[in-house]
Order: structure tokens, then sequence, then C-alpha cells
């Protein structure tokens, strides 16, 4: 683990991928309606979730290191969100609406682990045989 | 202009999650625990702050929502043998939502 050294290359792209994920992020938060279930962070999350769990059926992602990088820890990274997510939970919770909160808090949990578990499987599927983890 | 500021806050926050969950990233994904830990309890401390549009932008749809990530959270979760996936996902769902309140509540205790 301490082994594993941080290319500033590396970080460059991770920054960059991140704008771009928030960016996309931003864009779904704003065309979405305002409605007290808070859909468009599930979504966002759920979707982020399974794509980052199928990105490696990329041949690309796959061959560079650095487009993996820049795909996933920087743009599904930045894109996905748990700081929203957890102030949604508690800012329902504070406003009476409990029921609500845990629905948010267990949904999100349920559809995006089952998400990104589907996105692997098929990952893995699509992997030619012997290839490099 | 609001777009920028989130931009900008996220291309912080991103790499700062990356290099952390590069560098305490384990059979247990501690780092990005603390990521998400931290993350939603700043996260809590802004929103109670009330700060305008451009620093909301900046701080808490940009910097913390670069830095703390789902998609990283799911994946490593159903990467890991049961046992350690449980405790990863109740911990990151207990730690998030518990630090996010905290950081809100004290927050709201100063201001």
């Amino acid at each position: 683990m301490s082994t594993r050294h941080l290319a500033a290359t590396d970080l460059a792209v991770v920054a960059a991928g991140g704008a771009v994920g928030a960016l996309l992020r931003l864009a779904v938060d704003t065309a979405a309606p305002d409605t007290l279930f808070p859909w468009p962070t599930l979504a966002i999350n759920v979707v982020g979730a399974f794509v980052l769990g199928v990105l490696p059926a990329l041949a690309v992602v796959r061959r560079s290191r650095r487009v993996a990088a820049a795909l996933g820890p920087g743009v599904l990274g930045g894109f996905t969100t748990v700081s929203a997510w957890a102030g949604q939970v508690r800012g329902l919770a504070d406003t009476g609406h409990v029921g609500l909160a845990g629905a948010v808090l267990a949904l999100t949990l349920a559809a995006g682990l089952a998400a990104a578990a589907l996105g692997r499987h098929l990952a893995h599927r699509a992997e030619p045989p012997g290839a490099v983890e | 202009m609001t777009a920028l500021l989130v931009a900008l806050g996220a291309a912080v926050g991103a790499p700062l999650r990356y290099a952390i969950g590069q560098l305490l990233d384990g059979r247990f994904p501690a780092g990005m625990l603390l990521v998400n830990t931290l993350g939603s309890g700043l996260f809590g401390v802004l929103a109670a702050l009330s700060l305008g549009d451009a620093g909301w932008a900046l701080l808490g749809t940009g910097f913390c929502g670069g830095f703390t990530s789902f998609s990283t959270f799911a994946v490593q979760a159903v990467e890991r043998p049961a046992r350690a996936a449980t405790a990863y996902v109740v911990a990151t769902a207990v730690l998030s939502v518990g630090a996010c309140a905290v950081g809100w509540s004290l927050a709201g205790l100063v201001g």
C-alpha cells in the first residue's frame, strides 16, 4: 500500500476528470425538477456505480492506467457523491421526514450496490480469458 | 460562473480523494471511508453556514461532491468478501450521515 507511489500525471488526470464529472452532476441537478425526494442524486449515484463497475470492459481502460484514472476516480468519482447523499438524509430527518430519510439511505445503498455488482459482473464476462486486471 | 466554481472545487477534491485512497486503501478501504466521512462532515458544516451561491458551488457542490465518491465506495464494497463488505457499507452509511449531522450541529452552535 505505502509502496504505491502517486504520479503527478495521475493526479492531474483525476483532477480534470473530477471537474468534468462534477459538471455533469451539476447539469443533472439543474435539469431535474425540485422534489422532496432527492431523485437526481439517487440516479447519479446508481448510474455512476454501474458505469464504474462496468468500466474495465472497455479495452482502452484495461490498457491505459491514465485513461482508467481519468474516467474512474476522475469522471465517475466526481459525478457521484456521498456528501450530498448524507446531507439529504440528514436534512430530511431534521425536517420531520424520518421515513423518507430512511428510504433515501436504504434505497441508495441497495440500488447503488446492486448496480455496481451488475457492472462488475458484466465487465468480468466481457474480459477476454487471460486478460490482466 | 457557478459551473466554473463547481469544476474548480472538484478539481481539488477529486485528486485529494485519489491520493488518500492510494495511500490508505488496502484490504479494508480505510482511505475512502475517511474521505467520505470527512467530506460529509464538512458538507454538514457548510450547509449550516448558509454560504452564498458562489461559496456553496465551490465548496459544497464542487469540493465536497468531488472529494467524496459513491461509485468508488459501491465498487469497493462489491469487490470485498462478504464480511468486510458489510462492515464497510455499514461504517460508510453510519459515519457519513453521522458526521454530516455532527458538522451541521457544531456549525449551528457557532454560527
